[in-house]
């Protein structure tokens, strides 16, 4: 039989202050880039802020430098650039539309053509999003994360008791935002493949923490003489194989995706790698500790 | 061998076989069928997505209070017309969305209501104003919608695009759909012009008329707006007509005063094609009037010999000739240095008809056939590898178990393109990212289980009892952790847009299938072997 971890007696709720201060700092970053991102602040899409977003793909490679000077000399302002070298393509955002929606992207291809007249080029896409197209679809991004994190909410609160729910719920929101937080500090683009990702950790994360409750409360019902403490680091020791395999699972396709799965759904992977790692650490050192704490103040809390 | 065991490799039998026969036609296979099969068989299987096969996707919001606005001032010109006919004397204007009529006069005011009850009175003071009711404007913005919708139906249909779609969506915004077009920026032109075809008189007797220039630069035409402003009459205004110098290409506008009043409009035109002219060797579009209008085209022109007339086109002056004579049998010509593809597109959108009010474009998608298709290819190979790696490494970590899994993983797949193609999907590439994911989490069932097993195995059970008190057990973990993810998977569908609806579509179908393979799937393999005799280890 092979196993990947053997019998380990990790004291993992007794490094439960270090995990608090890690995933603190990280929630509170979180938390800063919803504020920064409801100001307007943060790298918002174009699909959130409004803007134009133009990809060209040259026939030869084509130097960066040279192209943000084009454009600047072009009168293009508040624009960002990236590219993917590997592909010779370049990825145009534009997000202060003044001009009529339309007319950027053709006076971008026009520069572009004209000093660049030997390197060729098509126009992979063009993406142009009205501010009022920007403003409804943040709102729907808000009301999806609200109304998702409620139904789990509720589901969870129907399948565990309280203190259980408790833990789960406060590793979910944990999860959506580290990654949340950790995007904003990479300085990558925040936008509605982001939050499609954000709402597939939030529903993905709870496998991880459903399989340790799961051994937890079996544990706790047969061995009523131990501490609460021991029985739950040795539970979470017991079901440390299955939830670091789901998790590699998954991570081997997210792997996959990111690796191989062209530009279109980069960060999405990046989001989806990020998420079930820290949703796989969430549910050790977040969820059941936050049970502990419960218990411990409620000794005499509904069994 | 129990004949429940029997029985379910059945249900997964025919499961497998609808689900290939629905995928059929998105297998190259599906051209060598027989007729009777493509003909009577599934033939729609996935569509891709406008993210996948290249198009564009765009948003228009019809400015319904424009449209408003022309019904306003169509409706000031009657009544100005009305009071006349009454012998009533009263001054009537219009500012944008409001109609007032001075002075202030109970004949007046009976007159306009008893004639006009569409009109509420917002104010009854020295004069009177008034706008048209809530109900009334909110009609006109609605059939505005339709009317667009309709036009922008017709003018992609003479266009030529196969299978667009065009809908509503909200109150005032329409969704059109293009796969596969090569031309999307001559498409978004052909839908965006209003096209609103105008006949109006150039007024040369007003002093005037002389003071105006030639031409102005292109750019300059609101600073000539604003020097003559004030000068102008009330009944005139000033629009430009683009000049384009045959030599050096130069664009200059040329200033042309005009009386306000539309003497007609395109809705009487029956025909609108392409012809060349001889001298020039340029395409110009030639217009037949219905009946219709070709009487009242002969009365303007009837009246007005000698006088210019000039032909606009969403604001802009095409051409001002002299009337030479009375022109009968109902055709006129817009000429202006036009390429062979601009006069075919305006033939066309003349032809369908003008757009109510103005179209604004709210979003516009493209996407180009070749970033489709590299997106597709990048799809292939992260689904291969990522289903290659799991593979291997549960047949590495769990061994026979592992190959039971798999076999389950490849129920899964076939059973997910299935159901998709089943549904007339639309597979986009967050959905094949989705799928991804999917391959991934669909393992996770299989893994939870085995570890269970493995618990019970060392607890001492006999290998069948392992396997079903293991089943048992981890069916809820199972259960709850496929449950949530489907919540959000629902939440995505309700609100995202094209692409992560697919997503949202792939993920939860891929959740939902894989319950049934590994509960079904997996157990069933299981109770295979332990039935033949009992097994004394199981692999795994």
């Amino acid at each position: 039989m092979l196993e990947l971890v053997k019998d380990t007696k990790i004291n993992f709720l007794g490094k439960r202050k270090f995990a608090f201060i890690f995933s603190g700092i990280l929630s509170l970053v979180g938390i800063f880039t919803i504020v920064q991102i409801a100001n307007g602040k943060a790298n918002l899409g174009i699909d959130f802020a409004g803007g134009t977003a133009i990809q060209l793909k040259f026939e030869k490679p084509i130097n960066l430098h040279e192209v943000r000077k084009a454009l600047e000399d072009g009168g293009i302002r508040d624009f960002d650039l990236q590219d993917l070298p590997a592909v010779q393509k370049i990825l145009i955002r534009e997000k202060k539309t003044v001009q009529q929606l339309g007319q950027v992207s053709d006076t971008i291809t026009g520069i572009i053509s004209q000093k660049f007249p030997d390197n060729k080029y098509v126009v992979d896409s063009t993406t142009l999003i009205g501010p009022k197209v920007g403003g409804k679809l943040r709102q729907d991004a808000a009301q999806a994360i609200v109304l998702a994190t409620l139904g789990i909410l509720i589901y969870i609160a129907i399948r565990f008791k309280f203190d259980f729910a408790v833990g789960a719920t406060v590793a979910t929101f944990h999860d959506v935002l580290a990654v949340l937080a950790i995007f904003f500090l990479l300085g990558r683009e925040i936008n509605l493949i982001l939050v499609t990702a954000l709402l597939t950790i939030a529903g993905y994360s709870l496998t991880d923490t459903v399989v340790v409750f799961d051994r937890i409360r079996e544990n706790l019902r047969t061995r009523l003489k131990e501490p609460v403490e021991t029985v739950m680091n040795s539970s979470i020791n017991e079901v440390l194989s299955r939830t670091i395999i789901t998790s590699l699972t998954v991570l081997i396709t997210s792997f996959a995706l990111f690796l191989f799965g062209g530009e279109v759904i980069h960060d999405f992977s990046l989001a989806m790698i990020l998420g079930v790692i820290i949703g796989t650490y969430s549910s050790i050192f977040v969820a059941s500790p936050i049970v502990l704490l419960w218990r411990k103040k409620r000794p005499f809390a509904k069994k | 061998m129990k004949k429940n065991i029997i029985w379910r490799f059945v249900l997964i039998g025919i499961t497998v076989v609808l689900a290939i026969v629905f995928f059929l036609p998105n297998m190259p296979l599906f051209q060598y069928m027989p007729e009777w099969w493509k003909n009577t068989m599934p033939n729609k299987g996935i569509t891709l997505g406008l993210d996948l096969q290249g198009g564009v996707h765009l948003v228009f919001e019809v400015e319904g209070d424009r449209a408003v606005e022309i019904t306003t001032e169509r409706i000031a010109q009657s009544l100005k017309d009305m009071l006349g006919r009454k012998k009533l004397t009263a001054e009537v204007s219009r500012n944008g969305l409001l109609i007032t009529v001075s002075p202030n006069s109970m004949e007046v005011r009976k007159a306009v209501e008893e004639s006009y009850p569409i009109l509420t009175p917002t104010e009854t003071g020295t004069k009177l104003v008034y706008k048209l009711s809530d109900r009334e404007a909110e009609r006109i913005k609605d059939n505005a919608a339709n009317q667009a919708l309709e036009t922008i139906r017709n003018r992609i249909d003479q266009f030529g695009v196969a299978e667009p779609t065009i809908h509503r969506q909200a109150a005032n915004e329409i969704v059109v759909q293009l796969p596969g077009i090569k031309d999307p920026k001559r498409a978004i032109e052909i839908i965006g012009k209003t096209a609103q075809l105008e006949f109006k008189m150039v007024d040369d007797s007003s002093p005037v008329a002389a003071e105006i220039p030639a031409s102005v630069r292109a750019g300059e035409e609101d600073v000539l707006l604003a020097k003559f402003s004030g000068k102008i009459p009330a009944d005139d205004e000033i629009l430009f007509e683009r000049v384009v110098n045959r030599e050096t290409g130069e664009v200059t506008k040329r200033p042309v005063l005009l009386k306000k009043q539309t003497m007609m409009t395109g809705d009487l035109l029956t025909e609108a094609k392409v012809n060349i002219d001889q001298r020039f060797n340029e395409p110009y579009v030639s217009l037949t009037f219905n009946a219709a209008g070709a009487k009242l085209f002969e009365e303007i022109t009837g009246a007005n010999v000698k006088k210019r007339m000039a032909i606009i086109l969403d604001g802009t002056v095409y051409s001002a000739p002299v009337i030479q004579e009375r022109i009968s049998g109902g055709n006129a010509q817009i000429t202006g240095r036009f390429s062979m593809d601009e006069a075919r597109d305006l033939a066309i959108v003349l032809r369908a008809g003008a757009l109510p009010a103005p179209i604004k474009m709210l979003q516009n998608v493209t996407v180009g056939p070749s970033l489709g298709s590299d997106s597709i290819e990048a799809g292939k190979r992260a689904g291969i590898i990522g289903t290659i790696l799991v593979v291997v490494f549960m047949i590495v970590y769990y061994r026979l178990s592992g190959v039971i899994a798999d076999f389950a993983l490849l129920l899964n797949i076939i059973l997910l393109l299935g159901a998709m193609a089943s549904l007339n999907a639309t597979l986009t590439m967050p959905g094949i990212a989705g799928i991804i994911l999917a391959i991934g989490m669909a393992v996770d069932s299989n893994v939870l289980m085995f570890e269970r097993i493995r618990d019970e195995l060392k607890a001492g059970k006999t290998p069948r009892a392992s396997v079903d008190s293991g089943y048992d057990k981890a069916f809820w973990t199972i259960f709850d952790s496929h449950v949530t993810t489907l919540i959000t998977a629902a939440v995505l569908f309700q609100f995202g847009t094209g692409p992560i609806k697919g997503f949202a579509v792939t993920l939860s179908l891929g959740v939902a299938i894989n319950l049934f393979t590994a509960l079904v799937g997996t157990k069933s393999t299981f109770d295979l072997l332990n039935s033949r005799q009992e097994v004394k280890k199981l692999s795994i």
